[in-house]
């Protein structure tokens, strides 16, 4: 080690791996894992957050997190958003790709996505 | 992806309470599972909360489990981590008196015992794996050296330290960048570096879990110190009664080895520094540290007279600074953060925050760091939850054998090295023993003494035989033989010794009794003149009696006498018009084991 810029390099190699345990956590994206929301498939749709959110470097604000069942079997995988100073948005029957949708414009550009919210779903 | 990290406190009090064959469950459930590429299992050092251990940390959510058994192991994996419910028996969910929140929304720092505290030396503990330095850079670990080296000036460093008003985390307090400028003000070719961790107080660890949980930050913090006052050799001594520690240390040298931050030509500066360990055999004079550097030298360890200061003539002879493991742990924050953050934690006199390790009559028995200047009922009543099973606080024995007790009158006083002082006490390392209204002051004061009598190394006749004769007087008032005259005799040789010993063991020796004769003088008369030891725990002044109207004459207590005190009263006889109990104990027999009333199920019998 010679210089400032190996050490940096080895902080920002492990950034991702600590985040986990010191994110801020001000949004969190809580992901229904009951036994419904796993045989709908609410497991590719975490590892759809873990990765996405890991990627696009919001791994120290935003926590993806997973609980039991919400009550809405039907409507699994459910995925609950809370952010700070906001209602919290639920979407519904959610996949992978859909996962990959909602943190481009809901995470990052701030606007839910409509259109996959329970909001939108005729219940 | 990991999404997962589930954390296992891997210090001593939670390995010696099972959590290694938690890991080992914890390693094979996941497997079973498949999750073994989504969760990963770190190991981590001391989260402070002992007494609720073997304790696990699930982020992101930061639930935090206490008590864990392996056999719980398999339902925290199929609940938890593999459907997202919290296992709500094990959580740890003691907010204090605040309204009560949804359990999967109580962080940690929500808990009453983590609310107050402020974590500076502690900041990794139970955080980072320790064994990890890839995890210490992380955290920033490294980037004060880097500084140091690349951008300040040794009294660049020297003057960054003075100003944030560090003083020693160690007993004496002394200012720690003044000690380094004396170090770098003596002339010499050869310089050395020591790290003291050689933690004797009864009761103390904090040491042990900054070197447990985050043993990088002391040699990084020696290393600048190495740069500061010119030296490229640093020593840590540590008790080889802490094996973790020991072997933390030294995969975390080998680390730092492998990545060039110790050894030659640190970050290219043409900066040499390396560091050894050497074990200590326990003897609590050599965290004295005249006595400690000549323990590495390799003699018996014994202190000798100051001046010279090591600063001046330490370690074989040549310039020497000597620290503490807890001073070593704040200097990489003050370099990063600035002297002007440091300063602003603590009270005028004291600043930054202080490691205390919380034992004795307390339900969170553990490990928490304040800034100064808390008052003792903030750490008692709120982060250490108050004295168990509805007794009353009566006083805290700060500073170990060396220092003095609070009373409760003084529970309302702000800790900081000054009023410590000014109490008769002293900050110590920072172990604090709370006792409640069971404990006889005059019997601590014993305790305390028989450790000092047993540790003193003998070089200096007021210490080796002062505290004997300290001893031998205490022993004749907790006996019943003790006389008002007995009191003074304690005061004049108490400052004696503290007079002319020659090392801080001996100056520091008579304070338990000194303290205990400054607060609770009455206990020591009621010993004296009544024959009575109010807490009920010196022997010789006791009798063991059966309260008539309690006792159903069960004969519980009789069948588990030792000492076959205890008989039946046959005749039931009756006496000033009473009848006399059931059971009656024959005191010229009882040993006063106190087993009669362990099996009395009825409480009929007492201590008077």
């Amino acid at each position: 080690m010679k210089s400032l810029a190996e050490l940096q390099a080895i902080k920002n190699k492990m950034a991702d791996r600590v985040s986990v345990r010191t994110s801020s956590g001000s949004t969190r994206i809580v992901v229904g894992m009951a036994t419904c929301g796993i045989a709908a498939g609410a497991r590719p749709v975490l590892n759809a957050f873990v990765e996405g959110i890991s990627e696009a470097g919001l791994s120290s604000d935003v926590i993806v997190t997973q609980t039991g069942c919400i009550g809405i079997c039907q409507y699994e995988p459910v995925v609950e958003v809370f952010e700070k100073d906001r209602e919290k948005t639920t979407y519904v029957k959610m996949t992978a790709e859909k996962a990959k949708e909602v943190i481009e414009k809901h995470i990052k550009g701030g606007t839910p996505v409509a259109e996959y919210t329970i909001g939108a779903t005729q219940l | 992806m990991i999404r997962s990290h589930v954390l296992v406190c891997g210090g001593t009090g939670c390995t010696s309470s099972g959590s290694k064959a938690i890991r080992e469950k914890l390693a094979v459930e996941l497997k079973e599972k498949g999750l073994e590429e989504e969760v990963k299992i770190v190991q981590t050092g001391c989260f402070g909360l002992c007494e609720h251990g073997p304790i696990m940390i699930i982020y992101p959510e930061g639930t935090f489990y206490s008590r864990v058994t392996p056999e719980d192991v398999p339902e925290i994996v199929s609940e938890h981590l593999l459907k997202g419910r919290i296992v709500e028996r094990l959580a740890y969910t003691d907010t204090g008196e605040e309204e009560k929140k949804p359990i999967n929304e109580i962080s940690l720092s929500d808990t009453a015992f983590y609310k107050k505290q402020h974590r500076v030396a502690l900041r990794n503990c139970g955080v980072i794996n320790p064994e990890s330095i890839d995890e210490y850079i992380a955290m920033d670990g490294y980037f004060a050296l880097n500084k140091v080296l690349t951008e300040m000036t040794p009294d660049d460093v020297i003057n960054e330290i003075s100003k944030s008003g560090l003083r020693g985390r160690g007993g004496g307090g002394f200012p720690t960048g003044r000690k380094w400028s004396f170090a770098k003000a003596s002339v010499s070719d050869k310089k050395y570096v020591v790290c003291n961790a050689d933690e004797g107080d009864p009761g103390a660890f904090m040491d042990r879990s900054v070197l447990e949980g985050d043993p990088h930050v002391v040699l990084e913090a020696m290393t600048i110190a190495g740069y500061a006052i010119g030296a490229d050799e640093g020593w840590i001594y540590v008790r080889a009664e802490y094996p973790i520690a020991v072997n933390r240390l030294k995969i975390a040298i080998q680390q730092a080895h492998e990545y060039g931050l110790l050894g030659n030509d640190i970050f290219g500066t043409g900066f040499n520094f390396d560091i050894h360990i050497r074990l200590g055999a326990g003897a609590f004079v050599c965290g004295e540290e005249t006595a400690l550097l000549t323990s590495v030298e390799g003699n018996r360890g014994e202190p000798r007279p100051r001046p010279p200061f090591p600063a001046v003539k330490g370690l074989w002879g040549q310039p020497t600074i000597v620290n503490n493991v807890e001073t070593w742990a704040n200097i990489p924050q003050i370099i990063m953060k600035g002297a002007d953050w440091f300063a602003s934690m603590g009270t005028e006199g004291s600043k930054g925050t202080k490691v205390f390790a919380v034992t004795g009559k307390i339900k969170n028995t553990g490990l928490v760091e304040i800034p100064m200047g808390t008052t003792l009922r903030e750490i008692i009543e709120d982060i250490g939850g108050g004295v168990p099973n509805g007794k009353k606080f009566k006083a805290a024995q700060t500073g170990g054998p060396s220092g003095g007790c609070i009373p409760a009158s003084l529970i309302d006083t702000p800790i900081d090295y000054d009023n410590l002082v000014k109490m008769g006490c002293m900050m110590g390392s920072g172990g604090l023993i709370v006792m409640d209204e069971d404990t006889c002051m005059v019997d601590m004061a014993k305790f305390f003494l028989e450790f000092t009598v047993d540790e003193s190394c003998g070089k200096c006749s007021p210490c080796r035989i002062g505290t004997m004769r300290l001893l031998e007087i205490l022993n004749k008032i907790t006996d019943g033989n003790g006389e008002m005259e007995d009191l003074d005799k304690l005061e004049e040789l108490a400052n004696y010794i503290k007079s002319a010993s020659l090392c801080a063991l001996g100056q520091t020796a008579p304070n338990p009794v000194l303290s205990t004769l400054r607060f609770f003088r009455d206990e020591y008369i009621a010993h004296i003149v009544e024959k009575r030891c109010p807490a009920g725990v010196c022997k010789k002044l006791l009798s063991y009696v059966i309260d008539e109207d309690k006792c159903k004459g069960c004969k519980l207590c009789m069948k588990n006498c030792p000492g076959n005190a205890i008989s039946v009263n046959a005749k039931n006889e009756v006496k000033e018009g009473k009848k006399l109990p059931y059971l009656v104990i024959d005191t010229s027999k009882c040993v006063k084991c106190g087993a009669c009333i362990d099996n009395c199920k009825f409480g009929a019998i007492f201590k008077k």
